[in-house]
């Protein structure tokens, strides 16, 4: 190379493109048991090397191993499988039902079904998530009616958003579930808000704010790590890494070469890097940032390693711009198995057991559905009444909407 | 009534002179001291109280947990005024200068604005967004802007300005006490004293004029509720701000007997006051700092048109800067100042 060369734009490419076979050694792997575990009081600069190794609790033979495997119940193990199940089982119906054309657009969380589940188990009653639109696993692990969720995805007249919002942009303020946008990474530094709000009142609340890997480019992802840093804010920020943002390649949000957890380091957040696909190591690693947090001393950022196994939407087409069979040659494997296969090897399921459950799942969610298309759908037009079109935009109907409305005749 | 609210009463009843400074940190004080949740932060608002002072003082009266400095991104400070507001506080979130409100639009447009109406109610944005603004004191292209045009048209918030030290004060406790997102803009123009826009004339502090008599305790201006700061019978000029004191300097200086409308609240706004002015003196100007394309004031003249068209007898009149930026030496060029105004109001009477 000589300085006289002629300078040339650098831009990344993922290995895998369709008909070819995706490298997954850029992932940075860490055995099971291999990465160490810290006190809680850590500076946050001494979390530099578990920024950039990858904490993981199940081995290939499904055993729990190394310093973040915890001494968790099987039941709440076999709780957090169910509940991972159950959303797999949501989310096949969904998308079902957006290709009978009854719901307009759906949003899956295939693969990544461990990260929100394993952390709501984590958290308390009470403590605020701020999620993107791919963490429906939180409502599903808080029991939140499944007929509700579908009312909103359907529009229909028992919509709890009464037909003001897109599917999949569900609000449950008693479920710890903030509203979702659009818009994205906006939620990052709102999270960090409510957190401060919670620390300025003395509460012992805390708040999770959830980010995918390709918005982590957006301004309010540094603006939310700056704030959570400056004022020991105390919340845990989730930086879910499921490799694509839509068709792009996580190396155009900066991932090439380094990980999402090292920005943390930088910005003085204490910072894990965690299989998120191996349920043991979501709700260890959770666990030890909400405690942190609860015990004031500080945010800690959470990047979770998976695999957007899924299309982005209803609306995309993976086949595309990526190999279909990716997902086989993710290395670190589908959570619902690893996390069975880990519960069968300590005897607490069975094949048997499993298989049960998701019989009895799939009935739950197709009764559900049915119970839920029973109030109406997007399409038969039993949908929320017009006049709730103008309601909510002020706590008081202001003068011109009241005008606006009657001129609509409803 | 017993002790406590004696003294509340007393206190409300006391007057001093404040300059709109004054005013504005006395609105943040009361209601510093009323509500547990009103949290005041941005940046240089702490320790230092303000650029402008108007915060002076008060993070050493309620400590740095309500009152508090914050890193310079107006993205971050409108964000976490949404989160905090989401938990159940009432955050009054400052924007240096309302020309660098930009990097927050979309937390404010996109979130405060429509926090309520996605969620079905279930969280709110009580947030008041202040922020100086206007021009007219050579603060060229990045401090004398007035962005309310970019607020009006978002549905879900409501935009307030000010135009004097009493109102100021009012209009602040109202916004702060609504549960509804308010962009509240501060011409600085008018902080230390009124200006009609001669700029050649030494500038008169509020002390000498009667709207500086500011009451110490709490109380309110209502919002969406215009004033007429000057009846008159034979045009209605419809502004806010720092206009509001050029709008009436023109009226004295050209004796045409214009009825000036302060809207206070820009939107949602008080059309009946409008209304009733306009059918009344079958004349309107429509006067504001900001560019015109597309600007608020278009708005107005589609209202006035729309409701009033039958009593009209010539056509409205916008006043308002230039489509340019706002330049530094051309200052005067551009400020919409008593000359231009003047001279509009006498085509708009020509028969």
């Amino acid at each position: 190379m000589s300085d006289s060369e002629r300078l040339c734009l650098h831009v990344p490419e993922p290995t895998g493109r369709p008909g070819c076979q995706t490298d997954f050694t850029y992932l940075k792997l860490s055995p099971a048991g291999s990465v160490r575990r810290p006190p809680l009081d850590v500076e946050p600069v001494d979390t530099r090397d578990l920024s950039m190794q990858l904490i993981r609790v199940l081995d290939e033979n499904g055993q729990a191993v190394g310093p973040w495997a915890e001494d968790i119940s099987p039941d709440l193990l076999r709780r957090g499988l169910r509940a991972m199940m159950k959303t797999r089982a949501f989310d096949s119906r969904m998308l079902i039902a957006q290709r009978q054309k009854k719901l307009s657009f759906y949003i899956q969380c295939l693969g990544e079904e461990a990260i929100a589940v394993g952390q709501t188990l984590a958290l308390r009653d009470g403590d605020m998530n701020f999620p993107t639109y791919r963490q429906q696993g939180i409502l599903i692990t808080r029991e939140v009616s499944t007929v509700e969720m579908m009312c909103q995805l359907l529009s229909n007249e028992r919509d709890p958003l009464k037909g003001r919002q897109l599917p999949v942009m569900y609000s449950y303020r008693d479920a710890g579930f903030f509203s979702i946008s659009g818009n994205l990474g906006t939620q990052y530094i709102q999270a960090v808000g409510w957190a401060m709000a919670s620390a300025i009142k003395g509460d012992t609340r805390i708040s999770s704010a959830w980010i995918g890997d390709g918005s982590t480019a957006a301004s309010d992802f540094h603006a939310g790590l700056t704030f959570a840093h400056v004022y020991k804010a105390p919340v845990i920020l989730n930086v879910v890494n499921n490799q694509w943002a839509i068709s792009t390649f996580q190396a155009f949000a900066g991932g090439e070469g380094t990980t999402f957890a090292a920005r943390g380091i930088g910005y003085g957040v204490a910072s894990l890097r965690v299989d998120g696909n191996d349920f043991l190591a979501v709700y260890a690693a959770s666990r030890w940032a909400a405690e942190r947090a609860r015990r004031n001393l500080g945010p800690t950022l959470i990047e979770w390693v998976t695999y957007r196994a899924g299309p982005h939407s209803t609306s995309d087409d993976p086949s595309k711009y990526r190999p279909a069979d990716d997902w086989s040659n993710f290395p670190l494997g589908d959570p619902i198995a690893r996390l069975k296969k880990h519960l069968i090897a300590i005897g607490a399921w069975s094949e048997q057991e499993h298989e049960e459950t998701q019989k009895a799942l799939e009935a739950e969610i197709a009764s559900a559905q049915k119970e839920a298309e029973s109030y109406g759908t997007l399409g038969n037009g039993r949908v929320p009444s017009a006049a709730d079109m103008f309601e909510g935009v002020y706590k008081d109907m202001p003068e011109h909407l009241r005008r606006q409305r009657q001129q609509l005749g409803v | 009534m017993n002790a406590l609210n004696e003294q509340k009463a007393h206190e409300a009843s006391a007057v001093a002179s404040m300059t709109m400074i004054q005013a504005l940190r006395s609105a943040m004080d009361v209601m510093l001291g009323r509500d547990d949740n009103v949290v005041i932060f941005g940046e240089d608002v702490g320790y230092f109280g303000g650029v402008f002072r108007c915060t002076d003082g008060l993070q050493a009266k309620y400590g740095k947990s309500r009152v508090f400095d914050a890193p310079i991104s107006e993205n971050g400070i409108a964000g976490a005024a949404v989160g905090m507001s989401a938990y159940g506080l009432r955050p009054v979130a400052e924007i240096q200068f309302a020309d660098y409100v930009y990097p927050a639009v979309d937390q404010i447009v996109s979130e405060a604005a429509r926090l309520r109406y996605r969620s079905n109610g279930q969280f709110t944005s009580a947030i008041t967004f202040r922020m100086p603004c206007g021009g007219g004191i050579y603060g060229g292209q990045t401090h004398s802007q007035s962005p309310e045009a970019i607020f009006t048209q978002v549905c879900g918030l409501r935009t307030v300005m000010p135009s004097n030290p009493y109102d100021a004060k009012g209009l602040l406790i109202a916004s702060i006490e609504s549960d509804d997102p308010v962009v509240f803009l501060e011409p600085k123009r008018l902080y230390n004293g009124p200006f009609d826009g001669h700029h050649d004339r030494p500038v008169t502090p509020w002390a000498k004029h009667p709207t500086a008599a500011v009451p110490e305790g709490y109380y309110n201006v209502p919002l969406d509720s215009a004033a007429v700061v000057r009846p008159g019978k034979q045009i209605t000029i419809l502004t806010y701000g720092t206009t509001v004191w050029v709008a009436q300097a023109a009226a004295e200086e050209t004796g045409i007997d214009a009825e000036v409308i302060d809207l206070r609240s820009l939107w949602p706004l008080d059309l009946e006051t409008i209304v009733e002015s306009v059918k009344k003196t079958r004349r309107c100007l429509v006067l504001h700092e900001a560019t015109r394309t597309c600007g608020f004031g278009a708005e107005l003249v589609s209202l006035v048109q729309e409701h009033c068209f039958y009593h009209l007898e010539a056509p409205i009149e916008r006043v308002t800067g230039w489509d340019t930026p706002y330049p530094h030496a051309q200052e005067w060029d551009y400020f919409p100042g008593p000359a231009r105004v003047g001279a509009a109001l006498k085509r708009v009477m020509e028969v």
